[in-house]
């Protein structure tokens, strides 16, 4: 069958992130993951004695701390990077509707290129490495601060990394459940198909730009 | 921001609310707010759930953060364990009377108890912790320090960890060779058989694992302070 430009079909996969994005993304997986491994030995009491080592444990985790908002701050540089943090930005009515719906999933509901359950953990996590970096300098630099706001820093510290521990579980449990999301942050692109079910907005925002 | 220009007006309204700017900005509001008032909430939390935590059968309590744990700092690879009956102090440098004490020699002297704070430089602190143990000054006036010996340099059988104080400092009556802690023999996770306690000073000169005190006749920086910490570890609120 010949097929001519005008009725090409749409192609089978688009692009979903941009090369710059995944770096990003991946670079910030790995220094997360590195606070999270280190924290742990930092914190609870049998690991710390086990492991020892405080000192080098500790300045792996505080300069993987400071570098944590690095790979984001240079992705800012990229329009794509600047265009999802945007679009992260923005919570719709739909995407309120989202949030209360027990039948989110179920297609009636328009979602964007990103859903809200997406934006939420964004913002949230965002936030969170920005408090974790704070507190973090106030008990890292002891001269900066009185010892009550290093007490406060600390306590701040622990809920916040318990918080962001959640956080980190519940995108990973999702991203487990979705092999297709999944593909799309390996690859860069996704199916047409999967977009479809989970972004119609998206498909539709990109079709109607074409 | 609300202003839109007129171009992308629909647009800007079909995206929404910059809402995670706001989430942002409220996470740190409260990430501020905690840094300001931790302190007094952690101390509440402890003192409402501390005794429902120790006693938890779940131990679920344990996993959160309420603000009244102990970290336990190791500086080694491994430290050796050693019991009451391997264990050994020596008392060396500048002393008329060089002394080796073992846990024995050192529960026949006179013993000190209270109940102090422990604070950690960093911040987390543990409130009301119970110690006991022979203070410092007894161990001093027994080895009868030389008139040049100003300064006393804690080493830990752990190899590694140092720490020091001034003669004067050391004198203080809340500093302790601490054989006991929360209760009972002092563990070997928390610096067990035997390790220092100074009520008024940082954690980090509570050598863990002690196994020496040597008089110097000047202060020598221990293992935190040639890593940052101030030499002087008295706590200043």
């Amino acid at each position: 069958m010949s097929v001519t430009p005008e009725s090409a079909p749409p192609q089978a996969t688009i692009a979903r992130y941009t090369h710059a994005e995944r770096i990003v993304h991946r670079l910030t997986a790995a220094l997360m993951i590195v606070c999270i491994l280190t924290a742990a030995v930092l914190y609870n009491g049998s690991l710390a004695i086990r492991i020892g080592h405080r000192r080098q444990i500790e300045l792996v985790h505080v300069y993987a701390g400071f570098a944590l908002p690095v790979p984001m701050l240079l992705g800012l540089a990229f329009a794509a990077y600047r265009d999802d943090v945007s679009r992260l930005n923005r919570f719709t009515r739909a995407d309120w509707r989202w949030l209360r719906s027990r039948s989110r999933r179920d297609g009636s509901i328009p979602i964007g290129k990103f859903n809200a359950g997406q934006k939420l953990n964004a913002n949230l996590t965002a936030g969170a490495i920005l408090v974790l970096l704070g507190t973090g300098v106030i008990m890292y630099f002891p001269d900066l601060t009185r010892l009550a706001w290093r007490t406060g820093a600390t306590f701040v510290h622990d809920w916040f990394a318990l918080a962001i521990g959640l956080l980190v579980l519940g995108h990973i449990y999702f991203a487990m459940k979705d092999r297709e999301a999944r593909r799309g942050m390996r690859t860069g692109r996704v199916s047409r198909a999967w977009a479809r079910n989970e972004h119609p907005e998206w498909v539709d925002e990109l079709d109607s730009s074409r | 921001m609300t202003g839109a220009s007129p171009v992308d007006d629909h647009r800007s309204s079909a995206l929404g609310a910059p809402v995670g700017r706001r989430i942002v900005l409220g996470v740190l509001a409260a990430g501020a707010a905690g840094v300001l008032s931790g302190d007094a909430v952690s101390n509440a939390l402890a003192r409402v759930l501390g005794p429902l935590e120790a006693r938890d059968p779940t131990g679920l309590l344990a996993l959160f953060p309420l603000g009244d744990t102990f970290r336990f700092y190791s500086v080694t690879g491994s430290v050796p364990r050693r019991t009451a009956a391997t264990y050994r102090l020596s008392v060396s440098g500048l002393v008329a009377q060089p002394a080796v004490y073992t846990v024995a020699d050192l529960k026949a002297l006179p013993q000190t108890t209270f109940v102090r704070d422990f604070h950690c430089v960093t911040g987390w602190r543990v409130p009301e912790v119970h110690w006991a143990g022979v203070q410092l000054s007894e161990v001093l006036d027994r080895a009868q320090p030389l008139a040049s010996a100003t300064a006393i340099r804690f080493r830990s059988f752990d190899g590694t960890y140092t720490e020091n104080m001034t003669l004067e400092q050391a004198r203080r009556p809340d500093v302790i060779v601490a054989l006991q802690m929360l209760g009972k023999p002092v563990t070997h996770d928390h610096g067990g058989p035997v390790r220092m306690y100074a009520g008024s000073m940082y954690g980090y000169k509570s050598t863990k694992w002690l196994s020496g005190i040597e008089l110097l006749d000047h202060a020598e920086p221990g293992y935190w302070e040639t890593r940052g910490y101030p030499l002087n570890g008295i706590i200043q609120k």
